[in-house]
């Protein structure tokens, strides 16, 4: 139905991973007492980006068929 | 409701919450110049694939209060609160999926309510859509008042504009998109949720030392509850006996009255999942909605019932993290899903959380508002009121049905602050004319000789049995009145909720007996009517050259064995 779920589900990863791993690089250690030490922005934005990605490259292939 | 602390958002959870807000806008608009025909706007066209529909399926079903109720359940009854997923939804979801869809989306009704008047006759329709439609105004109102008072105490937010705001969103993307926005967003809020909860949960995991260690200290709260050591972590062992276990019910009660009668009269005959089935691009894309729906639904109480149970073993084990308290010292279950965001998530996971925890609140209430929209047009607008009534006019209604359904449902909400025990009371009337409901579908799908007059009569039969049952039982502990015995006590149940599937069990019985019986003795329709209505009036769906995961029945067969070997896995 003319628009691709795909690609709205992929943008919003991207973006969500990028704000989130970019906030992750930039804040300061402290902030990690809550989450156990662990940057969990850092990696939880990286893992968001993969997924976005996965999806918007799956709509482009799809596209390109 | 009163909490110890606030939670501080900082700029980037703002940005991470509205960039949420602006998708689901968007998506509603992008879909609008879509929207030509009342189809468009109440079926999507029946154009959308199996993948989607089947996220949507699920994700309908995940209001918000459905999670934090989960999270709850996982608090106080630990493992044995997945019996909701293994034994009610996932068997259930095949059922609908291998033998219900065909006559469903076969028949080309447009609503549950429509294939009723089809196969049965005008007066069980009726009853059928005015109930549901009431339902879902009041289930979207109470559904927005707990968002209204959970970001009031949680963020200290205005409790008119937390849901003035929120309805506002999704009224604005179902006017634009009609069902097909719903949906999208649906299965987008869904990949959200998952995205916002997994990290919570492995910081918990985490936190309190992994599975085993989880074992251990649930195993002391066990103890000291009275029940034996794995009590909070089997799902069957000690289901024996209902004093042996938390939930305070025996297996028999489970299987019959949780796994048979209430889980399949929802998910089988609920409109608000059915209606996202029906909207598949093909018969074949119906049926595996509720298939591809199940496989997530089976993993989903690591992600939704595993936060109790960790949120209990640490309160419990005097860590930093502590579940707040009632006035009378009871623990605040609901809250255990915020506490966990509170607690362990840092400024950026936490707007992502709050986002999750937003999106499962928006995917409930659009779920009740599209079936309310389509259920009010189709089956009472144009079905009573206007029944000449133009496509375009009929595009018109739903729109507008939106628009007053969410204003109904914004005065339900402001109604529950008021008034709450009519809430309450309202609930309960629903409870019992949807008990019996899954009878009445059984018997009209797989019995040609089932009639309308003994489906209505079953109904009303069903619902009264309900409500009598309700009405002679007590759970342990209770005083009579909206917990039951206001007709006096002829039996008393070890808790509510066995005093619930003691309640679905006599309703379906009723129902079931006197449908048979009345249907006995009124004159059946003749078969050319029941045609694709009726199991043995309806050629079987064509699907030989399709790949094996792809056909409905043995995709289902693989789903059931997963499920069981859960079952057996967490024994």
């Amino acid at each position: 139905m003319g628009l691709d779920l795909r690609l709205p589900i992929g943008l919003i990863f991207v973006v969500y991973g990028i704000l989130l791993a970019a906030f992750g690089l930039l804040s300061d250690a402290s902030l990690y007492r809550r989450s156990l030490g662990v940057n969990i922005n850092l990696i939880w934005g990286c893992v968001l980006l993969v997924i976005g990605l996965f999806f918007l490259y799956s709509a482009r292939r799809e596209k390109a068929r | 409701m009163s909490l110890m602390f606030r939670i501080e958002l900082s700029l980037v959870d703002w940005l991470i919450l509205l960039v949420y807000l602006a998708f689901v806008t968007t998506i509603g608009y992008l879909l609008k110049r879509h929207m030509k025909t009342s189809e468009d706007f109440f079926l999507s066209a029946r154009s959308i694939p199996a993948w989607i529909t089947g996220l949507a399926f699920l994700s309908a079903n995940l209001g918000a209060q459905e999670v934090m109720g989960m999270a709850a359940s996982g608090a106080k009854y630990g493992l044995a609160t997945s019996h909701f997923y293994w034994v009610g939804a996932v068997p259930a979801m095949v059922f609908v999926g291998v033998f219900m869809m065909p006559f469903y989306y076969g028949s080309r009704a447009r609503s549950v309510p429509e294939y009723l008047k089809l196969r049965f006759d005008e007066k069980t329709r009726g009853f059928n859509a005015v109930s549901f439609a009431a339902m879902t105004v009041f289930s979207s109102g109470i559904s927005l008042y707990a968002m209204g008072i959970l970001l009031t105490a949680l963020l200290g937010w205005n409790f008119h504009a937390s849901i003035l705001l929120s309805a506002f969103f999704v009224l604005a993307y179902i006017f634009l998109g009609g069902l097909t926005s719903a949906i999208y967003n649906e299965v987008l809020q869904f990949f959200l949720i998952v995205a916002g909860f997994f990290p919570l949960v492995f910081l918990g995991l985490k936190d309190v030392g992994g599975w085993s260690a989880l074992a251990e200290r649930l195993g002391n709260v066990a103890v000291s509850q009275g029940y034996a050591p794995g009590a909070f972590t089997s799902s069957w062992r000690y289901l024996d006996d209902p004093a042996h276990n938390p939930m305070g019910v025996e297996w028999f009660a489970m299987l019959m009255g949780l796994g048979f009668v209430l889980s399949f009269g929802y998910w089988c005959t609920d409109f608000l999942v059915v209606q996202r089935a029906m909207a598949a691009r093909s018969m074949s894309a119906a049926r595996r909605t509720p298939l591809i729906a199940a496989i997530p639904k089976m993993l989903f109480p690591a992600l939704v019932i595993l936060p109790g149970m960790i949120a209990m073993a640490l309160t419990a084990s005097g860590s930093n993290f502590q579940l707040p308290r009632k006035e009378d010292g009871s623990y605040h279950y609901d809250m255990v899903i915020p506490m966990l965001l509170a607690h362990y998530f840092p400024a950026g996971m936490l707007g992502l959380g709050l986002t999750a925890l937003l999106a499962s609140f928006m995917s409930g209430m659009a779920g009740n508002v599209t079936a309310f929209n389509t259920v009010w047009t189709y089956d009472i607008y144009q079905a009573y009121i206007r029944r000449q009534a133009s496509d375009s006019h009929l595009l018109w209604m739903g729109r507008m049905a939106t628009v007053f359904g969410m204003g109904a449902a914004l005065l339900a909400a402001y109604l529950t602050t008021r008034f709450n025990n009519i809430m309450d009371f309202l609930q309960l009337v629903f409870a019992f004319v949807n008990a019996p409901l899954f009878a009445t579908f059984l018997l009209g799908m797989f019995w040609k000789r089932a009639t309308g007059h003994g489906a209505f009569a079953g109904l009303l039969a069903g619902t009264l049995a309900a409500a009598a049952h309700h009405g002679w039982s007590l759970p342990k502990g209770s005083s009579p009145g909206i917990k039951g015995g206001w007709l006096g006590l002829w039996t008393s149940y070890p808790s509510e909720m066995a005093q619930n599937f003691g309640t679905a069990i006599w309703a379906f019985g009723a129902c079931f007996a006197v449908t048979v019986g009345l249907s006995l003795l009124t004159a059946p329709k003749p078969d050319a009517e029941l045609r694709g209505l009726v199991y043995s009036l309806t050629e079987k769906p064509e699907e030989e050259d399709q790949s094996w995961y792809l056909r409905p029945a043995p995709l289902g067969l693989a789903i059931l064995a997963a499920a069981v070997l859960l079952n057996a896995l967490f024994w």
